[in-house]
């Protein structure tokens, strides 16, 4: 980069510090604006750096958070199953057993603990039963009398029974919880972590992948431990499946319309400005439109899959539109003049032709569709899917109508609750949420990849 | 006969309906295919068009107005002394919904419904066992409108399912007859095919106005029973149920602002110097990486946003800034909200932005190198100006999507209507109002609740201003250089 002025500068008068300047080494002006050249591109270098590493950090952080919630501390210890406790009938009729209540199984599994913890002689100290009926989750008396009702002639037998331990001493092999946390928390002490390290030493209680976290419904606010994620997966799952019945036909249907047929007047025009503008709208919006038409004018039942997958077809419809538009424009028009030539009529050449041509870049925009309506969350709280829901919904299509959870709620939800547990259960649902994006993204690209046509 | 078998049943009418005017369109001529207008299968579909089309808007139709007609026919049933002074008529039916659902799951164990309605302690048990929980205690009247929703509903599935067959059937034997060989069966079908095709694009125009008509038609209301100048300009947000609330919108609209703003501070000089390293310097290979790399951020679901404000930077923020420097001791902050909101909308600037950059002719380029600029002159002082209204279209695109998110803010910015310039101090944006307003039993006749169509109607009207003005700016500027 030369200096374009000196050839012009008259001669008469040399300027002596020019004149030892060689052009192989570069002058200050120079100097300057070539460090600026490196400054400006360094803030670019910078700037990318800083969003990757805001990627990185921000997967880092709920990896690490949320792996812990697929290994789970479970006690295992032989519980007899007394009949005289169990039937006092003696019938041996689950309808008469189920009168008792899950505290009488929770006493059954406090005694079987204390004699199992007896004959590896360890020492409680100054514990009492109920100290040690506190180790393990409440959740697991409700779990025995479910096995036993399901099959009446365990009664009388001693069955290896694995429950999970309370979600406080799970917090305490997860480094949630301390021995000073522990001593000033009222429902765990330092006594039952201190006799929690023992009983692993062991044997008796281990740490180990938890299936539940994935089938489990939810649970109760102070049984974080026994919170799954069941009812919300199968919630999603018929959303999706709404969605996906509803937006693709819709949005083909109308791309088509509008992309093959719709002639350029005004009122085409009004319909694409309007669905431009309808891909912006935020996503709560959505949720008020949802709550004020399908709920309280059409009488739709609050928290239920049709509507959340209703509202969700609605939000998803633009944004299915739009692609499958843009691959219905890359089919080149001399198929269309082909079909034409030879005598197919428009819908014809329409559905002989062009769709099948578009129809990877319409599956894949679709796909991509389907992931974005998976992970929203805003529009479902309107609609009611925060309700506390235990009970799995049924099969389709009734099903649809049954309340239901869904991922990115089920998320929400536990980050509103007291317990610590349920951060981690919060992270541990959200990897599981991102697992499902990415296998849709995956799919959407290979997708892409595989079957798309550059003309 | 329940939803679902209906719908199969008159799925299987329709394909039935196809191999029949299939069959008869080619028994008309004999099996000469040359004597009919169309191809036999479009005499096929013509017929199954006819059966299913009719019965499908009908039973949409239907399904609508159900509910409609269901809750007028038990409200009918309910005397309004009856309703209790801390209730409404609305919370009253929710429990009718309920007592009417429990009802028929009793029903359905087969315990003698009609006896226990005389016997209301023992319809409070047995209601309990059967896991229906019920919001007040069920009275006679409420037990005579519960009465009304089954037998409506019921009486509706009936109807529904007489109705739909009967037009099935309807459809079948109309179509069945106008089969000939003179028919034009193509032609009727593309027609009907094309209709349907229309209908399907009028889905958008209809969602606006659904989305429209549902924020004024509340808002209307809401301005009826609450003055709209407190709403528009008392700077106190302080609903209290049970009345006496005072809902100005000036802290809500301050919050919404001062989190968009920060987080357009963060992402708009990552999001756009990323653009011009990746479009201006950046090697094919390096952009082939980053590029999709940065448009994760913009896949990842906004509540996993909200739970990183909550759990990481939140504390984070609080640990090392707020409480060393005395700002604040919240973990929930405009600050915590608004850098995780800007690391969002990162590749909504770049994206757009990086296109933009690209569009811009590599002549103007090659002009400003050859007189002798080095390649950042050339950028700032050639190809950014060019780029300048589309990128200031991006920018406001993605702060019409700061404005409307809601996760990030509910989890991570607090819910404290307050008016401060503090950014280390927890504030509440529009949105978060919206959804705490209706989250829960609601009852649509309050101000509390139906303040927050208000918010939503102003949202709406704010982010549409926002995004026409963008696309505006973007398809002018478009135009220039095509």
């Amino acid at each position: 980069m030369t200096d374009g002025s000196m050839t012009l500068a008259p001669m008469a008068t040399p300027e002596p510090a020019r004149l030892r300047h060689s052009l192989f080494a570069p002058d200050k002006r120079t100097a300057a604006r070539n460090a600026q050249e490196a400054r400006f591109r360094f803030y670019g270098l910078v700037a990318i750096v800083i969003a990757l590493l805001a990627l990185v950090w921000l997967l880092f952080s709920i990896f690490s958070a949320g792996l812990p919630a697929f290994r789970q501390t479970f006690v295992e210890i032989p519980v007899t199953l007394d009949a005289a406790v169990l039937d006092k009938a003696g019938h041996g009729d689950p309808a008469e057993m189920a009168s008792v209540t899950t505290i009488g199984y929770g006493k059954l599994i406090g005694k079987a603990l204390a004699a199992e913890i007896e004959a590896k002689g360890i020492d409680i100290g100054a514990m009492t039963p109920k100290d040690l009926v506190g180790m393990i989750s409440e959740n697991a008396a409700a779990d025995l009398r479910d096995r036993v009702l399901a099959d009446p002639k365990l009664l009388g037998t001693t069955v290896q029974f694995t429950a999970l331990a309370n979600g406080r001493i799970d917090g305490y092999f997860k480094g949630r919880v301390t021995m000073e946390s522990a001593a000033r928390d009222n429902n765990t002490s330092p006594e039952k972590l201190m006799l929690a390290d023992k009983l692993v030493a062991a044997g008796v209680m281990d740490m180990r992948f938890n299936p539940g976290f994935l089938v489990m419904p939810d649970a109760s606010d102070k049984r974080p431990e026994a919170a799954g994620l069941g009812v919300a997966i199968i919630g999603s799952l018929y959303m999706m499946a709404v969605v996906l019945c509803l937006a693709l036909p819709i949005g083909v249907a109308a791309s088509v319309y509008l992309e093959e047929f719709a002639p350029k007047n005004r009122w085409t025009d009004l319909i694409e400005v309007n669905i431009a503008n309808l891909a912006a709208v935020p996503s709560i919006v959505y949720g008020i439109l949802g709550l004020s038409f399908f709920i309280n004018f059409a009488g739709l039942p609050q928290s239920a899959p049709i509507v959340g997958g209703l509202v969700l077809t609605l939000m998803t419809l633009p944004r299915i539109i739009i692609p499958t538009r843009a691959a219905l424009k890359a089919v080149p028009p001399s198929i269309r003049d082909a079909a034409l030539g030879v005598g197919a009529s428009k819908l014809q050449t329409v559905t002989h032709h062009v769709l099948p041509l578009a129809m990877p870049g319409v599956l894949t925009g679709t796909i991509i569709g389907l992931a974005q309506a998976l992970g929203e969350t805003a529009p479902l709280l309107l609609i009611g899917m925060v309700a506390f829901v235990r009970d799995f919904p049924g099969a389709p299509l009734s099903g649809l109508f049954d309340p239901a959870s869904a991922l990115p709620v089920q998320i929400y939800n536990w980050t509103q609750r007291g317990d610590p547990g349920f951060v981690e259960r919060a992270s541990g649902a959200i990897i599981v949420l991102l697992v499902f994006l990415i296998i849709m993204n995956t799919a959407a690209i290979i997708l892409r990849r595989r079957y798309e046509r550059r003309w | 006969m329940s939803l679902g078998l209906l719908f199969l049943t008159v799925l299987a009418l329709a394909a039935l309906a196809y191999a029949i005017g299939r069959r008869r369109a080619m028994a008309t001529v004999g099996g000469d295919l040359r004597k009919l207008h169309s191809l036999p299968t479009f005499y096929g579909w013509i017929t199954a068009l006819w059966v299913l089309v009719p019965v499908f808007f009908v039973a949409i139709l239907w399904l609508f107005g159900e509910g409609f007609v269901i809750h007028n026919s038990a409200l009918t049933h309910i005397d309004p002394a009856d309703v209790p002074a801390d209730s409404s008529v609305n919370l009253m039916m929710a429990d009718v919904t309920r007592l009417a659902e429990g009802l028929s799951v009793l029903a359905a164990k087969g315990s003698d419904v009609a006896a226990l309605e005389q016997d209301i302690d023992g319809l409070k048990i047995a209601l309990g066992e059967a896991g229906v929980a019920m919001g007040n205690d069920p009275t006679p009247s409420m037990i005579a409108a519960a009465e009304a929703v089954r037998g409506t509903a019921a009486w509706s599935r009936i109807g529904l399912t007489v109705v739909s067959l009967a037009l099935a059937l309807a459809g079948f034997v109309w179509g069945y007859r106008r089969i000939s060989p003179e028919f034009r069966a193509r032609n009727a079908t593309e027609r009907v095919s094309l209709g349907l095709l229309i209908v399907a694009s009028l889905i958008a125009v209809l969602t606006t106005v659904g989305i429209v008509f549902s924020l004024l038609a509340n808002t209307v209301h809401f301005f009826r029973i609450y003055p709209a100048t407190t709403f528009f300009f008392s700077a106190t947000w302080d609903p209290k149920f049970g009345g006496g609330s005072t809902l100005g919108i000036l802290p809500l609209v301050w919050g919404t602002l001062y989190v968009s703003a920060i987080s357009l501070v963060v992402a708009v000089p990552i999001g756009l110097f990323s653009a011009i390293y990746l479009a201006e310097y950046a090697s094919r290979r390096v952009r082939g990486i980053v590029k999709p790399l940065i448009e994760v951020l913009a896949g990842i679901p906004t509540i996993v946003y909200g739970l990183f404000a909550l759990i990481t930077v939140g504390p984070l923020l609080r640990d090392w800034i707020a409480m060393p420097m005395g700002f604040g001791n919240s973990s929930s902050t405009v600050m915590t909200a608004g850098l995780v909101m800007g690391i969002m909308i990162i590749p909504f600037v770049s994206s757009l932005s990086d296109d933009i950059i690209n569009a811009v002719p590599q002549s103007l380029r090659d002009g400003s190198l050859g007189l002798g600029a080095t390649p950042s002159e050339t950028i700032r002082q050639v190809v950014i100006p060019a780029a300048l209204p589309g990128i200031v279209g991006a920018i406001l695109l993605a702060a019409s999507r700061a404005i409307g998110e809601t996760m990030i803010v509910v989890l991570g910015a607090g819910a404290a209507a307050k008016l401060s310039l503090n950014p280390f101090e927890a504030m509440t944006t529009v949105t978060v109002k919206i959804v705490s307003q209706l989250t829960g039993d609601t009852e649509f006749a309050s101000p509390e609740t139906l303040v927050a169509f208000a918010l939503g109607l102003t949202l709406f009207t704010f982010t549409l201003a926002l995004n026409v003005v963008a696309l505006v700016i973007v398809r002018k500027y478009r135009e220039q250089y095509e």
